[in-house]
C-alpha cells in the first residue's frame, strides 16, 4: 500500500469503479477456469482410475467397417478420420438440400394458409398441423418404412410427374438414384420443418400492415405482385430471424438418421467410439462438428438478416 | 457492482460441490471400494441385459426376464444373496452397453457381449468366462437362392449398429472382394423390420441372435440361416477393469454353473450330494474348504447357484435347447469331456 500522508485527497486505486470492473472480470474469468480445471481433473482421474487414456491418434487407425453411402471413395482400410469425414459429407448432403426444400414447401405452404381459395387453405392447415404436432422419429419410421419401403415393394414401381420414381432401390429423380434411406431422411425432415416454416411464413406476412396491402393496390398491383414486391420483401424482416432457428433444428435433427439407417456424421461416430472405446473424444469431436455446422448457419442468416432490415437512408 | 458480486457467490457455490466430488472419488479410489461391497449393500445386483432377444433375454408370458443371459445374472444374485430374484435388470442396446458399465450404472453385463481384444484394453471391461460359443451368420430369404456369400454380390445387408458384426462383415467380404451395401441401424426391430419389408436381402447377426429373431419374424419358414459362420463370437458376461475381487465373484459364478455340470450336480440331487463322500464334490458344495469366504462370499455359495439356477446344462436345456422352439444342439456349448469347449478349472 503506498499511502501518501501528504495528499489525503488523492484516491486509492481501490476506490477507483474501472479498476473493481477489470478486477471483477479477471475474478469471473478465474473461477470459471478453475471450475473447468476441477471438472477436467475429475474426468482425467476417473477415466485413469479405469484405465483409461485420452488422445486423438486412434484416428489415424483403420477403421475396418464399411459404410453405406460413399460420396468420396472409401473402403474399410481407410483411417478413422476418413470415415468420419465421409459421415460429415453424408450430414452435408442432406443438411443442404433438406434446408433447400424445406425453404420452397414452407414458404408455398405458408403464403397458401393465407389463400382466398378455401381448399388451399385447408389443405394447408391439416399439412401445418399433421407435421407440426406429431414426432419426428415417428414420420421418418413412416417415411422409410411404409412409404419407401412399402408402398414400393406393393406397387413396385409409383411414377410421380414422369420424372420422379419410386422403387425398392430408392428415389429416382432426372435419373439420379437416391437410397431409401436418404430419399426418407430428407423428406422427412422437409415435411417437418417446413410445417413450421410455414407457421412463420403466415405470421411474417400477417405482421405487414394492411395499410401495405390497400396501398399496393390502389397503385394498380395484382395481388401476386403485391404480395411478391411490397409485403413479402417487408414480411421477410420478421421471418428471418426464426427461420434461422428453423434451419438450425433441420440440421441437428439430421442426427436421427441413424433410427433409418442412413450414415450420417452421428452414425459414424457411433461405430467408431463402439469400436475404440473413445467416448469422450468422439463426442467432443461430434459437438466441435455440430457447433461449426449450427454457427455457420446462424452466421450465414445474420448476414441476410442484415441485407434485409430497414436501411437507414 | 452487486450483480458482480452475486455472480461470484453463485459460481462459488457452484465450484464448492465440484471441489467434494472429486475428494469422495479419491477417497473411493483410495480404500478401493469393490462393487462387491456396493452391490451386498444395495441389496440387489443391477445386471444390464438385451432384454430383445428370446432364449437369451426376454421378457417371457408370465412377466419375468429369462433366458441364458439372465440366468447368468440370476446366478451371481444367488452366490450373493441366496435369492436369484435379488436383481434389477437394465435393457441396454449394443451402444450404451459399455458406457452404462465404465460409469457404474449397471454392476455386471450379461448382454450376449464377444470378448475382443479391444474391448478388453481400450474399452476397458473385464471378461468373466464365455458362456456361449457363438459365430457370426447371415439370414436370407428362402426364394431368393442364396446360399453362399459370394451371391450376396451388390445386394443390401442389414445390421445393427455397436456390435462386432459391421467389422467381421466388412472383413469377409473385402478379402473376398465382394462389393455389397451395408445398412446399419440403431434399433435392432427396425433392422429386421426392414430386412422383412425387402429393403435387404440379408440381414447380419450372431448365429444364435439370427435363430432367436427368426423365431419372432412374421413366417420364420421362409427364412435361411447361410451354413457360412463368419466369425468367432464368445459371448461372455463383463464387469469393469480394475476389480479384481468383484470380477473373481462373477467368474467363480459361472465355473459354478459349468463345474456342477461336469460334476453331475443339478438343482435336484444338490441337497443329496452334500453326503457324497467324493472330496472334489465336497469343496464344490463347501461342506470342506474356505473357498467362499476367501471370495468375499459364504463358503455354500455354489451350492446357492445349483439350487436356484441349475447347472449351466440345465439352464441351456431350458433357454435354447430340446424344451425350447430353438432346439440348438449344444455343439461347442458343451463341456469339455463331450466334445465342447466348457472346461471348468478345479475348485480347490
Amino acid at each position: 500500500m503506498n499511502i501518501n500522508p501528504n495528499s489525503k485527497l488523492k484516491n486509492n486505486f481501490w476506490r477507483d469503479v474501472r479498476f473493481w470492473r477489470i478486477a471483477m472480470q479477471i475474478g469471473v474469468l478465474g473461477l470459471l477456469a478453475i471450475a473447468i480445471l476441477i471438472l477436467w481433473d475429475n474426468l482425467d482421474y476417473n477415466l485413469e482410475q479405469r484405465g483409461i487414456e485420452l488422445g486423438f491418434d486412434f484416428l489415424r487407425s483403420q477403421a475396418s467397417f464399411e459404410i453405406g453411402e460413399k460420396p468420396i471413395p472409401y473402403t474399410p482400410a481407410d483411417s478413422y478420420l476418413l470415415a468420419l469425414l465421409l459421415g460429415l459429407l453424408n450430414s452435408l448432403r442432406v443438411m443442404v438440400a433438406g434446408i433447400i426444400l424445406t425453404t420452397i414447401v414452407g414458404v408455398s405452404m405458408g403464403i397458401a394458409r393465407l389463400s382466398d381459395n378455401w381448399l388451399v387453405r385447408n389443405l394447408s392447415l391439416i399439412y401445418v398441423e399433421t407435421f407440426r404436432n406429431t414426432p419426428l422419429l415417428v414420420q421418418l419410421l413412416f417415411w422409410y418404412l411404409a412409404i419407401f419401403l412399402g408402398a414400393a415393394k406393393t406397387a413396385g414401381k409409383i411414377q410421380l410427374f414422369g420424372f420422379i420414381s419410386l422403387t425398392g432401390n430408392g428415389l429416382e429423380i432426372f435419373g439420379i438414384v437416391l437410397s431409401p434411406e436418404f430419399g426418407a431422411l430428407l423428406i422427412g425432415l422437409t415435411c417437418y420443418t417446413g410445417a413450421f416454416i410455414a407457421e412463420i411464413v403466415r405470421a411474417g406476412i400477417q405482421s405487414v400492415p394492411r395499410g401495405q396491402w390497400e396501398a399496393a393496390r390502389s397503385l394498380g398491383l395484382k395481388p401476386s405482385l403485391a404480395m411478391r414486391l411490397v409485403i413479402f420483401p417487408q414480411a421477410l424482416r420478421v421471418i428471418i430471424p426464426p427461420l434461422t432457428s428453423q434451419y438450425l433444428n433441420l440440421a441437428k435433427n439430421s442426427s436421427l438418421a441413424s433410427a433409418i439407417g442412413y450414415p450420417d456424421v452421428y452414425f459414424v461416430a457411433s461405430t467408431t467410439f463402439n469400436q475404440t472405446g473413445r467416448v469422450v473424444e468422439v463426442m467432443l469431436l461430434l459437438i466441435g462438428t455440430y457447433l461449426t455446422i449450427s454457427l455457420s448457419i446462424a452466421g450465414g442468416m445474420n448476414l441476410l438478416n442484415r441485407y434485409v432490415q430497414i436501411k437507414e437512408r | 457492482m452487486r450483480k458482480w458480486s452475486s455472480l461470484l457467490v453463485a459460481l462459488m457455490l457452484a465450484i464448492l460441490p465440484l471441489a467434494a466430488c472429486r475428494q469422495r472419488t479419491e477417497k473411493a479410489g483410495k480404500q478401493t471400494v469393490s462393487r462387491l461391497d456396493t452391490v451386498k449393500q444395495r441389496g440387489k445386483l443391477i445386471c444390464g441385459v438385451s432384454g430383445e432377444l428370446p432364449g437369451f433375454s426376454f421378457v417371457s408370458s408370465d412377466g419375468k426376464f429369462a433366458g441364458l443371459d439372465v440366468d447368468v445374472c440370476r446366478a451371481v444374485a444367488a452366490a450373493v444373496f441366496d435369492n436369484p430374484n435379488a436383481v434389477e435388470f437394465r435393457k441396454l442396446n449394443a451402444k450404451e452397453r459399455f458406457t452404462a458399465l465404465q460409469s457404474g450404472e449397471i454392476d455386471l453385463l450379461s448382454r450376449n457381449t464377444s470378448w475382443t481384444l479391444s474391448r478388453g484394453t481400450s474399452v476397458g471391461l473385464e471378461f468373466a468366462p464365455v458362456v456361449f460359443y457363438d459365430g457370426q451368420g447371415i439370414m436370407v430369404r428362402k426364394d431368393s437362392g442364396i446360399k453362399s456369400l459370394e451371391q450376396l454380390k451388390d445386394k443390401s445387408i442389414c445390421t445393427q449398429i455397436g456390435t462386432t458384426n459391421e467389422q467381421n462383415l466388412s472383413d469377409q467380404m473385402r478379402q473376398r472382394n465382394i462389393p455389397y451395401k451395408l445398412v446399419v441401424f440403431e434399433d435392432i426391430n427396425i433392422a429386421y423390420a426392414t430386412y422383412v419389408e425387402g429393403r435387404c436381402q440379408g440381414v447380419t447377426s450372431d448365429r444364435s441372435q439370427l435363430l432367436s429373431r427368426r423365431s419372432t419374424l412374421p413366417k420364420p419358414e421362409e427364412h435361411l440361416i447361410l451354413d457360412t459362420v463368419i466369425s468367432k463370437e464368445p459371448l461372455a458376461p463383463a464387469v469393469a477393469k480394475g476389480d479384481a475381487k468383484w470380477h473373481d465373484v462373477v467368474q467363480w459364478s459361472v465355473y459354478s454353473l459349468i463345474g456342477a455340470e461336469e460334476l453331475g450336480i443339478t438343482s435336484q440331487n444338490v441337497s443329496e450330494m452334500a453326503s457324497n463322500p467324493n472330496p472334489e464334490i465336497k469343496r464344490f458344495l463347501g461342506t470342506e474348504g474356505e473357498l467362499g469366504t476367501g471370495m468375499g462370499l459364504t463358503n455354500d455359495f455354489a451350492v446357492r447357484i445349483v439350487k436356484h439356477v441349475g447347472n449351466y446344462g440345465e439352464v441351456y436345456d431350458r433357454n435354447l435347447g430340446s424344451k425350447t422352439s430353438f432346439n440348438l444342439p449344444r455343439g461347442l456349448n458343451n463341456q469339455w469331456s463331450k466334445g465342447g469347449l466348457l472346461y471348468s478349472p478345479p475348485f480347490r
